[in-house]
């Protein structure tokens, strides 16, 4: 009874396509892989560093593109202030530039095939990445399973991805998608301005026709506690409950 | 491959006789689970020995908080790249708990549970002869909650992931059985020295 994992993926070259400055601290980068995999919405890839003399570094970054466009998947790096891997990505690599890098990896922070009830995606920073492939690939199919974003941010200038989530929301009425910025006032009457609780998390939750059947949360580590202990405030069923937490 | 413009940072270097292939040093103590934190009290806290599916020992709070406490200054390695040098554990070695339940090594392998539904799996060698504790205080405090309080494995010479937090049995099984993660593509084994991260590394 294995959920679909990383069996085996092996280190291959990949050449960065094409970089996007997503916010302020979040680039995208385009990466071509010299061997397409598909993968499952949610899952990573390591992505592996060599300095001349030997010295390597290894990190794990979420896909963020939908798995129908395998051949060059998307990445979105968070510039971080001792990261010595964001950093070369932020302000070394250039379109052009080859890195190693291997995946799929990662087999439970999955997007279902076959969702049994509602969807809720929670976020903040760079933790909307791997929830943007839940989205993206749900658009690609075509799912009509109703599905809610919240995402967490400073500001709405610090929210990656804002406009696509927005016209997600316009063309389909099965989608919803709520801001919750703290450090600002929101401007659209589903947003919110303060940090997520639990009545945020039952207010959008009662925004879905039933009870959500699945329930995603990204983020930092302190972020993903407020998260989750709003989403078990708000009532829902810790075992369906599946966290992701970055800065390891 | 080397990449270009990449130098690395210099601390990335230091001391790398004791850094494992692929892994790099944090200061911090990141925090990895794949689900809500679960809260677990004292009070209600217990903890079981099985062999197979039969409960062989329980033990609450008080009765396992009297057994023989060691401590251990270790490095740990977590699967998703970082290590920490000499961190400080105290708990109760695996040995000492099995002598209070009156056994030897039931059977060759390990199923650790957990409240929150975790497990992992660990051959009862690894657990034997010191090298493996369940710890109830880290740098001398109280586990924290983030970190499996008020109790979790510590299996410092496999990938961190095997060191279940908010450990509730020990289960000896006749196979090895696959756990968690490593039902979900991780290595069976999770050895950080010879780089043994997914399923067939």
């Amino acid at each position: 009874m294995t959920e679909c994992g990383a069996r085996s993926a092996s280190w291959q070259t990949c050449i960065i396509d094409e970089i996007v400055q997503q916010t302020p601290r979040i680039k995208s980068f385009f990466m071509r892989l010299s061997t397409p995999f598909a993968h499952v919405a949610g899952q990573h890839v390591d992505i592996r560093l060599t300095a001349p003399d030997g010295y390597v570094a290894m990190r794990s970054y979420s896909i963020a593109s939908s798995p129908s466009s395998s051949e060059v998947i998307e990445l979105a790096i968070e510039l971080l202030p001792t990261g010595e891997v964001s950093l070369f990505f932020h302000e070394i690599a250039v379109v052009g530039d080859e890195v190693e890098l291997r995946g799929p990896l990662g087999g439970h922070f999955l997007w279902p095939e076959l969702a049994s009830g509602p969807i809720l995606l929670i976020g903040a920073g760079s933790g909307v990445v791997p929830l943007m492939a839940m989205i993206r690939q749900r658009r690609a199919l075509a799912q009509t399973v109703p599905t809610a974003l919240l995402l967490s941010s400073r500001t709405i200038r610090d929210t990656p991805f804002s406009e696509e989530l927005l016209a997600v929301e316009m063309a389909d009425p099965t989608f919803r998608f709520s801001l919750a910025v703290t450090q600002e006032a929101s401007q659209r009457s589903s947003d919110f301005s303060r940090r997520i609780d639990g009545a945020m998390v039952g207010d959008v939750v009662s925004r879905l026709p039933n009870r959500p059947a699945h329930v995603f949360v990204c983020g930092s580590n302190a972020f993903v506690n407020f998260a989750t202990d709003g989403a078990l405030m708000a009532g829902l069923d810790p075992s369906m409950i599946k966290t992701e937490r970055y800065g390891g | 491959m080397v990449t270009r413009g990449f130098a690395g940072r210099d601390s990335g270097r230091d001391q790398s006789d004791r850094i494992p292939p692929g892994q790099h040093l944090v200061e911090n103590f990141p925090v990895l689970t794949a689900g809500p934190t679960p809260l677990v009290e004292t009070a209600d806290w217990r903890f079981t020995l099985k062999i197979g599916p039969k409960p062989h020992k329980v033990w609450n709070w008080h009765e396992f908080n009297a057994l023989p406490k060691t401590k251990m200054t270790r490095d740990i390695h977590c699967v998703t790249a970082w290590s920490k040098l000499n961190t400080n554990w105290e708990g109760v070695t695996i040995d000492d708990i099995l002598a209070d339940a009156g056994l030897e090594r039931p059977t060759d392998f390990v199923l650790a549970r957990c409240y929150d539904g975790y497990s992992t799996n660990v051959p009862s060698r690894d657990l034997a002869s010191l090298k493996a504790m369940v710890a109830l205080k880290y740098e001398g405090q109280p586990l924290p909650r983030d970190h499996g309080g008020p109790a979790r494995l510590l299996v410092p010479h496999l990938y961190f992931w095997k060191s279940a937090k908010w450990v509730n049995t020990l289960q000896f099984t006749n196979r090895d059985e696959a756990g968690f993660w490593e039902l979900r593509g991780y290595h069976i084994y999770g050895d950080p020295w010879r780089e043994q991260r997914y399923s067939n590394d």
